[in-house]
């Protein structure tokens, strides 16, 4: 008894902050938009009894997947999503990597400091965080009155509205996702395994390649999912640092919900969305399975 | 037939691998090597034992090439080591904690070393198969670390430092983490395979059993500097120093005034109103000089009568039995308070054992039974 209240807690859990809001969402896909509240038809009466809820049913349909299809922004914000969230991703990792392997090979005693470095930025709203990059990255910011000064450039670059303040903002965003797992498989790296390989004839970076690479692979699997993963669905970032030129999902998303009013479209995107993210959210799953085996 | 006894370090015209010059090593100001000269010959099998801190890690490392020395000279085979990268040098090192690389299985990692040298494939296959064989891991190449015992990760990393078929070989506590009776039974094993590749072994450990079983010579260490190089025999019948006679097995000090009785004999007054101890030796002390006889347990026999014509005996009440089995060691306290440990096979069983606490028994010794040491 009490082992099957224990179990079903997090199904509990599961089903009424997932499963729940998911059919919700699910069934406004389904439904038709009007001008009501809330503005889409049909909502379940349940006062005509069973003759109501088969009503209900049969008004249901796939016509909104079926518009994604046809209109070509949909598609192409998927795909422009997949496309942002890989390169930051890639990003993320090429930053987030030497940042974790020095916090690793730090002494002991300054770790917990570089720890408190990487976490530090959290304690400010990610919003404030996000529109001073606005004030960096904009043609007046102090990216571009700094290059001006040193004469690096003549002219103001072009940053903020463009894909590139947009990988910048999620690599800065996300990157102690990255940082933190990869630091936690480089912090338990034996060091005399990088000793036995130079005496096996590797030198540093051959060593570094055949012996350290590896051995953090789980930690670069999960901080690449940790920041793939959400860089998918973003909103925030390319509607503040993108401009319009940036097509972003997320973007699509809030558009057809605030400004359309088009509830039923923007829950067939989301249904989509949440599709796509199943996808790596299942190979990551079975990544920490793998691991988790192989510690035992 | 007989063996032609090895011992190069006997030979003048022998030409050592390894050369200690001078070698200082200085961790901030902490001294690890206390300017230390020391050769060490091809086809050796070399242990350097000491206690934790003694500089023994310090001196297997600057031979691998992870540590340079601060003063002096490593030479290998003849060529200066100072500033040649672990990777270019002719050593192989198996690490105390067998750093087998996780990742890969045992086949890949007895091969690893192989690679880096650009070994055609077949050639390749053939050392791994090879050291596989000589390791008896044939069965669990597939294997991963993790999927084996300790002993066989113990013999992984054995194999694979030995695959490259380095000059010289260093075992950094080869078999510490292993128990009692596999550490035995790999110890023979060890000397089996230095006998075989005729490799030149230099093992640091801690366990001064495990370097009197494998090694050709052995090499007290204490704070940094060598006090004693000899093969285990002669470290264990002469050692030149209290240190070195206390650290290897169990031993009994008694202090006392030299007094010169012919050529090599001496009297060592070691109690007031006591006839003092007589002893052979070939060292030089002077008279009234400070010293000290150093005897094994084993050397000392217990009688219940005072034994006849015995050149040292003394009366002592029996303080302690410790029964180990094939011996027994007695704790005997002599006049003036000194516990003297003797020790008896047991040759009968034990309900038939001839002596008991608090029984008054007799120690004897030889001439020669122990050594006098002067420091």
């Amino acid at each position: 008894m009490r082992r099957l209240f224990l179990i079903s807690v997090p199904y509990v859990w599961l089903l009424a902050l997932f499963l729940v809001p998911f059919l919700i969402v699910l069934k406004i896909a389904l439904s038709d938009t009007a001008l009501a509240i809330p503005p889409y038809i049909p909502t379940l009466d349940l006062s005509d009894g069973w003759e109501g809820i088969k009503a209900f049913f049969a008004e249901l349909d796939f016509e909104n997947f079926v518009f994604l299809t046809e209109d070509s922004l949909y598609w192409k914000s998927y795909l422009s999503s997949l496309q942002i969230a890989a390169i930051s991703t890639l990003l993320t990792l090429l930053v987030g990597y030497p940042v974790a392997y020095g916090m690793a090979m730090a002494p002991d005693e300054w770790r917990p400091t570089l720890m408190m470095l990487v976490i530090l930025p959290f304690w400010t709203s990610f919003l404030i965080r996000v529109y001073s990059w606005m004030g960096i990255l904009s043609q007046e910011g102090f990216l571009n009155q700094f290059l001006l000064w040193t004469g690096l450039i003549s002219e103001p670059l072009m940053i903020l509205n463009t894909k590139t303040a947009v990988y910048i903002g999620i690599v800065y965003t996300y990157l102690p996702f990255m940082i933190l797992p990869i630091y936690a498989a480089l912090e338990k790296l034996d060091g005399s395994l990088l000793e036995a390989a130079e005496d096996l004839g590797c030198s540093r970076l051959k060593a570094f390649w055949l012996v350290t690479i590896p051995l953090s692979k789980s930690g670069i699997i999960a901080g690449s999912f940790l920041v793939f993963i959400p860089a998918l669905g973003e909103f925030v970032i390319p509607s503040l640092l993108g401009g319009s030129g940036t097509l972003m999902i997320g973007k699509v998303l809030w558009e057809e919900f605030f400004s359309n009013r088009d509830w039923p479209v923007a829950s067939a995107v989301a249904v989509v969305l949440l599709l796509l993210l199943i996808i790596p959210i299942i190979l990551f799953q079975r990544n920490e399975q793998k691991e988790r085996e192989k510690d035992q | 037939m007989a063996q032609t006894v090895f011992a190069p370090w006997n030979d003048p015209q022998a030409k050592p691998l390894i050369q200690f010059k001078n070698v200082t090593k200085r961790f901030g100001d902490f001294t690890a090597i206390d300017n230390l000269s020391q050769d060490i010959y091809e086809r050796e099998f070399f242990a350097l034992l000491g206690p934790s801190g003694c500089g023994k890690t310090t001196m297997m490392r600057m031979l691998a090439g992870f540590e340079n020395p601060t003063e002096g000279q490593i030479l290998i085979a003849g060529q200066d080591m100072a500033g040649v990268p672990p990777n270019e040098r002719a050593v192989n090192m198996m690490f105390q904690s067998y750093a087998l690389f996780p990742h890969l299985t045992v086949w890949d990692n007895i091969a690893f070393g192989l690679k880096r040298m650009n070994m055609p494939k077949d050639q390749l296959n053939a050392r791994v198969e090879d050291m596989l064989r000589l390791t008896r891991l044939t069965k669990f190449a597939k294997r991963k670390p993790h999927q084996i015992s300790g002993g066989q990760r113990q013999r992984v990393a054995l194999a694979r430092s030995l695959a490259r078929a380095p000059k010289l070989l260093l075992l950094d506590e080869p078999l510490g983490a292993l128990d009692k009776k596999l550490r035995e039974e790999t110890q023979f094993e060890l000397m089996d395979i230095q006998e075989k590749t005729g490799t030149t072994f230099v093992i640091v450990t801690h366990d001064q059993e495990e370097a009197m079983t494998v090694a050709s010579r052995v090499a007290v260490m204490d704070e940094g500097r060598i006090m004693q190089v000899a093969t285990p025999a002669n470290i264990y019948e002469e050692p030149n120093s209290v240190y070195v006679a206390d650290f290897i097995g169990d031993v009994n000090i008694i202090q006392g005034k030299a007094h010169k009785t012919s050529a090599d004999g001496y009297d060592i007054a070691w109690a007031e109103g006591h006839e003092p101890f007589h002893a052979k030796t070939s060292i030089q002390l002077d008279e009234g000089q400070n010293a000290f006889i150093a005897i094994r347990p084993e050397k000392i026999s217990v009688s219940p009568d005072k034994p006849e014509g015995a050149v040292n005996a003394i009366k002592g009440q029996i303080v302690d039995i410790a029964y180990l089995g094939n011996v027994s060691t007695y704790h005997v306290r002599i006049p003036g308070g000194l516990v003297i440990k003797a020790q008896a096979a047991n040759t009968r069983r034990l309900s038939r054992r001839a002596f008991t606490w608090e029984d008054e028994v007799w120690l004897s010794w030889t001439l020669t039974g122990g050594s006098v040491l002067s420091e």
